[in-house]
């Protein structure tokens, strides 16, 4: 039997010919990551269990980016912890305040993740670096311990659903919508301990942008992971970056899949996620008037350059509803610089639109924009649970950059065709 | 192993948001984060919940983030099981990591009610209700996994 993507990277990561979905395996790992949260926890496992050494100090990265700028005393306390850590131990790959970028946006930049990779974070949305061809999942800090002391860890072999692109998408609609629109048809736990793969002729029409947004949400389906076939898009992303020997794994003809779904792009129309779950996906066609007090446009899903150029096409010479506030995170010092010298932030300003330095903050409820009772949230991040961003009686509406700048110019939930 | 004690009733898609939210994760102080855990869906959580006691929940249970903090505010409170019809999988992977022990099965998930005694035998998987006078046959791990539960959490089993 043919073995999937995802199947071929583990196998060869845990020194197998072959393996079966169901098989509980020990793999090699190219990279560990963590964050200012899910660190401390990891350096208390490490420093409980007796470790005095780390597995190496090219294959450990730590970012501070989800209560940074340090949010409060606590948080300070955390992130110092990460810091004497990764100076003890010669963490090269340590990201701080003024270098730092949202983690997810960050390590593509900085060429930390190749196709073939096998690579575990410590945060959910550890799954993005699969737009590289890489095997990337979230797993927790006992895990982000052992593998900084070890360079392996457990998996077990998943199955995998296969996602034929084909297509290309209308104007103004995003890979954002793609996503949403799959996850409302397979369900939050569609996916669970399965690889979304994708594939197909529709993937030259995603740029790596696009792919990183889509990777990025597939635990939103309760996924172990999302990886997509590498291509000349995916060489051209990572020519001027990744420096590393790397191999590239293809799926066998004869692997086998629980499900194949057919994906025509050019049928995606723009998609709003309603609370409290990512799979509550509507198309316009279904929603009514939803007036909002806030939008956010940024994160580990649309916070890349592609996502701030999207925001600032409708936001141009327009100024928001005069009842919303509008935040704008670029999600790396790097996005953020590209903006400035294209002009972008001038526009958000003119907009009366916040324009922040990276972090997590609104999306995960931490700090830079936090919802009261009753208040609403547009945002093109990737949760929308009960309290996820505030207040467990306020609510956030997932959507692409477009939507969410058209929402903060109407003041209500709007697609981009409504300014037009 | 058994675990014994009163239980505490969920439904679908219980997220790690909601089991502890992220406002605060300033701590990794799990007896602190215990003071609020599943607050945001069950504000008396934490002043009713008894040491021993157990936690039963539909479909998807843990979704979301990665936080270990979750499982581990769980198991700081006192919960001694967390009975579901299935586990998100980094939630799956934390509770084996940490020792918090964790049964799969549909029957127990669905009949089990809030206030119910509820007995599990970890060794055969089965799972009584003593309330209603029901037994129900949990799912039992592999053995890779057993062994790193018997050896109280992954850290332990990679020495």
């Amino acid at each position: 039997m043919g073995m999937t993507m995802t199947q071929k990277i583990l196998a060869a990561h845990a020194g197998l010919d072959e393996v079966k979905p169901g098989q509980l395996i020990m793999a090699d790992l190219d990279l560990v990551l963590g964050n200012d949260v899910t660190t401390p926890v990891a350096i208390n496992e490490f420093n409980k269990a007796g470790f005095d050494s780390i597995f190496s100090q090219d294959k450990i990265t730590m970012v501070m980016d989800h209560f940074t700028p340090n949010k409060d005393i606590k948080a300070a306390a955390q992130c110092k912890q990460c810091r004497d850590f990764a100076r003890e131990y010669g963490v090269k790959n340590y990201f701080d305040v003024g270098d730092m970028g949202i983690e997810h946006a960050l390590l593509p930049e900085k060429g930390l993740v190749a196709p073939g990779d096998c690579v575990i974070g410590a945060d959910s949305h550890t799954c993005t670096y699969g737009a590289l061809g890489a095997f990337s999942t979230g797993v927790g800090s006992t895990d982000m311990c052992a593998g900084m002391a070890k360079g392996k860890d457990w998996f077990r072999v998943p199955s995998a659903i296969k996602f034929n692109i084909t297509g290309k998408l209308p104007k103004w609609s995003a890979a954002k919508d793609v996503i949403l629109h799959i996850i409302g048809m397979i369900g939050v736990d569609g996916a669970l301990y399965k690889s979304m793969e994708f594939s197909g002729e529709g993937l030259k029409n995603l740029t790596m942008e696009d792919r990183l947004c889509m990777a990025n949400m597939a635990i939103e389906a309760g996924a172990k992971n999302g990886i997509f076939a590498v291509d000349e898009v995916t060489l051209d992303y990572i020519k001027d970056k990744v420096t590393k020997e790397y191999k590239i794994f293809e799926a066998d003809p004869d692997a086998e899949y629980d499900a194949v779904y057919d994906i025509d792009l050019s049928t995606i129309k723009p998609t709003v996620a309603f609370p409290h779950l990512p799979e509550n996906a509507r198309t316009f066609d279904q929603i009514d008037e939803v007036k909002i007090d806030q939008v956010v446009i940024g994160s580990c899903t649309n916070g890349r350059i592609e996502d701030i150029r999207a925001a600032a096409e409708i936001l141009k010479g327009r100024h928001i509803a005069q009842d919303v506030r509008c935040i704008i995170i670029p999600a790396t010092q790097k996005v953020y610089m590209t903006a400035m010298k294209e002009g972008l932030l001038e526009i958000f300003i003119n907009a009366g639109c916040a324009v922040s330095t990276p972090t997590c903050g609104p999306c995960l409820g931490g700090h830079m924009g936090i919802l009261a009772k009753g208040e609403r949230a547009v945002a093109t991040t990737n949760r929308n649970f009960v309290g996820r961003m505030g207040h467990p009686e306020s609510e956030v509406y997932l959507a692409s950059p477009y939507v969410a700048a058209a929402s903060a110019v109407l003041g209500r939930i709007a697609q981009p065709t409504e300014l037009e | 192993m058994k675990a014994h004690g009163i239980a505490h009733k969920y439904g679908d898609n219980v997220d790690t948001d909601v089991i502890i939210p992220a406002r605060y994760l300033n701590t990794s102080d799990m007896q602190e984060l215990a003071k609020h855990c599943m607050e945001d869906i069950d504000i008396e959580f934490a002043s009713r919940v008894k040491q021993g006691d157990i936690m039963v929940a539909k479909a998807n249970f843990g979704c979301g983030s990665s936080r270990e903090h979750a499982p581990a505010s769980i198991k700081a409170s006192g919960i001694g099981c967390v009975i579901a019809k299935s586990f998100a999988r980094i939630f799956y992977r934390n509770a084996i990591n940490i020792g918090l022990p964790i049964i799969e099965c549909d029957e127990a998930a669905e009949r089990i009610e809030a206030g119910d005694e509820v007995e599990i035998d970890f060794d055969t998987g089965v799972i009584t209700n003593v309330t209603k006078g029901e037994t129900y046959q949990g799912q039992s791990f592999p053995e890779f996994l057993i062994n790193i539960i018997n050896s109280n959490g992954l850290l332990n089993s990679l020495k």
